[in-house]
């Protein structure tokens, strides 16, 4: 009798373990199917060549429903903040993890998971109060509200990401080959550019790419803080809009079913689709350098 | 006379409060194989480390006493310890290649201390083949060195040593991680490399401590007991201690 007991709870419990990750998935594949979907009634409207290549988001307008400016807007946040974000995370995990006394290390780490914690409107606020003028006066611009702002404020926010799981990628490279190469004769710094940094490469790409993921889907602190101009930027000191921005401003606004709602749909598609690419060549990447570690 | 090459004179070593190792007198002989021998926590290991600074990567570690290779102090603040390193190498107890391919990791050490760019590979090629590697290994040096059975490793961090041509070569229990052929091999090749280099080794087996050595250094709580040609050592001791540790009594 209790053996049979134990057969059924065996075998549904696999049913519920099978369930739960297969739960993830069709999640995942559920959105991608809704985005997907509506940015077919999009393409069916708007040429998509036209949504590529145009210059202009402009939904109120005729014809204004390029993807580019926005595209343009992402990508200078996304790429200025991890800039910033990379060398400054990983030598401050570095640091943490092979040279920071115990004490330090103490209350170092807890005050960087705290940076985790602060409300994306709260460094939003920062941007607009403190950051942006600040810039303004130091450039001799009108508005600080640009594209090098909002780079300040992401690499900010994806520092805690980059630090937190950089420094478990480096704790968890073998002491043994720290060993080596001291024992041939390498200083401490030889010793982690050449052997613990490429060692724990797998990890780091983990962490940049997280860090990147995070850049790229901020909303909120962008919205408030990069001056909302969808025109086609120049540069870091131009005002900028990303694609979560406009979609969290406009899909509030928009009527149901028209084509700019199904446009929101379109921008929306890419940036899952950007998103998912890095995340497919993080992984790649961490799985041909995981071949030189037994 | 005896060529000393590697000795330590009244050496005290403690980890925080805890004393391991407790004034040490000991002198390596040139182009011979000496063996550490003594029960786990004796400290062989730690004497063994002492002698290319590896315990300064601890900061609970206390050393008081002189460490020479030949003439020089090893811990005097005037000497590098990457030098240092340069001229003791050593030998870990479990193969620790690094995540490179077998050319990168014979090539690693003579980049970081500058030897000629012309010269790296003729020195790979024959330290490899000094280290019974180059038949194995010479068609596939781009491999990663993981791939390497551990017999095949532990030899690559021979010759990984080997090629800077150091004038000692410590090793920690390097067979202890390996079959009994690739350790036949091994031995081969220190006996073989004895006559260009001063060997310390620590080990716990003591058929190779026989095989293998000139003389033998029987330790126990942090002194050495007992420090004599093998032969004396494993035929004759004169402390009851060693004579137990060697007929197998406890260890």
């Amino acid at each position: 009798m209790s053996l049979k007991k134990r057969e059924t709870t065996d075998r549904l419990l696999k049913v519920v373990f099978k369930a739960t990750g297969l739960i993830t998935i069709g999640l995942l594949g559920g959105i991608f199917f809704m985005l997907l979907y509506n940015s077919m009634a999009f393409f069916v409207r708007i040429d998509p060549i036209d949504f590529f290549t145009g210059s202009q988001w402009n939904p109120s307008a005729q014809g204004g429903y390029s993807i580019f400016p926005l595209l343009v807007s992402t990508a200078l946040v996304a790429v200025g903040s991890m800039v910033i974000a990379i060398p400054l995370g990983i030598l401050t995990a570095a640091y943490l993890s092979e040279f920071a006394p115990k004490k330090l290390q103490s209350w170092l780490k807890p005050a960087i998971e705290m940076l985790a914690a602060i409300p994306s409107v709260a460094i939003g606020f920062l941007g607009i109060v403190l950051v942006g003028p600040g810039i303004a006066s130091l450039m001799g611009l009108q508005n600080g509200l640009n594209a090098l702002n909002g780079s300040l404020l992401l690499a900010v926010m994806a520092l805690p990401t980059i630090i937190t799981i950089s420094e478990d990628a480096i704790k968890g490279v073998p002491q043994t080959y720290r060993e080596a190469s001291l024992g041939l004769g390498a200083n401490r710094w030889e010793t982690l550019f050449q052997v613990t940094l490429p060692a724990a490469l797998p990890g780091l790409i983990a962490a940049v790419m997280l860090g990147l993921g995070r850049a790229l889907g901020e909303t909120m602190t962008v919205l408030m803080a990069t001056g909302n101009a969808s025109a086609l930027p120049h540069g870091f000191l131009d005002s900028i809009r990303t694609i979560t921005a406009t979609i969290a401003i406009e899909m509030g606004e928009v009527p149901y079913q028209t084509t700019h709602y199904f446009a929101l749909f379109a921008i929306a598609t890419v940036l899952f689709l950007i998103t998912l690419v890095v995340n497919l060549l993080g992984e790649y990447f961490a799985s041909r350098l995981r071949k030189f570690h037994s | 006379m005896e060529d000393i090459k590697l000795s330590a004179h009244a050496l005290n070593l403690w980890f925080g409060n805890k004393q391991v190792l407790k004034n040490i007198d000991i002198e390596f002989a040139k182009n011979q194989v000496t063996s550490l021998i003594g029960p786990s926590g004796c400290g062989k290991s730690t004497l063994l480390r002492s002698f290319n600074r590896m315990h300064d990567l601890s900061p609970e570690a206390r050393i008081e006493g002189k460490l020479m290779l030949g003439e020089m102090d090893l811990y005097d603040p005037a000497n590098s310890v990457t030098q240092t390193r340069k001229r003791i190498g050593m030998v870990f107890q479990r193969p620790n290649p690094l995540p490179k391919t077998i050319y990168e990791n014979m090539a690693y050490a003579l980049k970081l201390h500058q030897f000629p760019k012309a010269e790296i590979p003729g020195m790979i090629q024959s330290a490899l083949e000094e280290s019974f590697l180059w038949e194995e290994v010479k068609d596939e040096l781009d491999k990663p060195a993981v791939k390497l059975s551990g017999g095949q490793q532990q030899r690559l961090c021979i010759a990984r040593t080997v090629v800077l041509r150091p004038e000692v070569i410590l090793m920690d229990e390097p067979c202890s991680a390996l079959d009994p052929i690739s350790t036949e091999k091994i031995e081969e090749l220190i006996l073989k490399l004895k006559e260009h280099y001063t060997f310390v080794i620590v080990t716990h087996n003591m058929q190779q401590a026989q095989r293998i050595s000139d003389k033998v250094a029987f330790m126990y709580l942090g002194e050495v007991v007992e420090f004599e040609k093998t032969d004396a050592i494993f035929q004759n001791p004169v402390h009851e201690l060693t004579a137990n540790y060697v007929r197998g009594y406890f260890g």
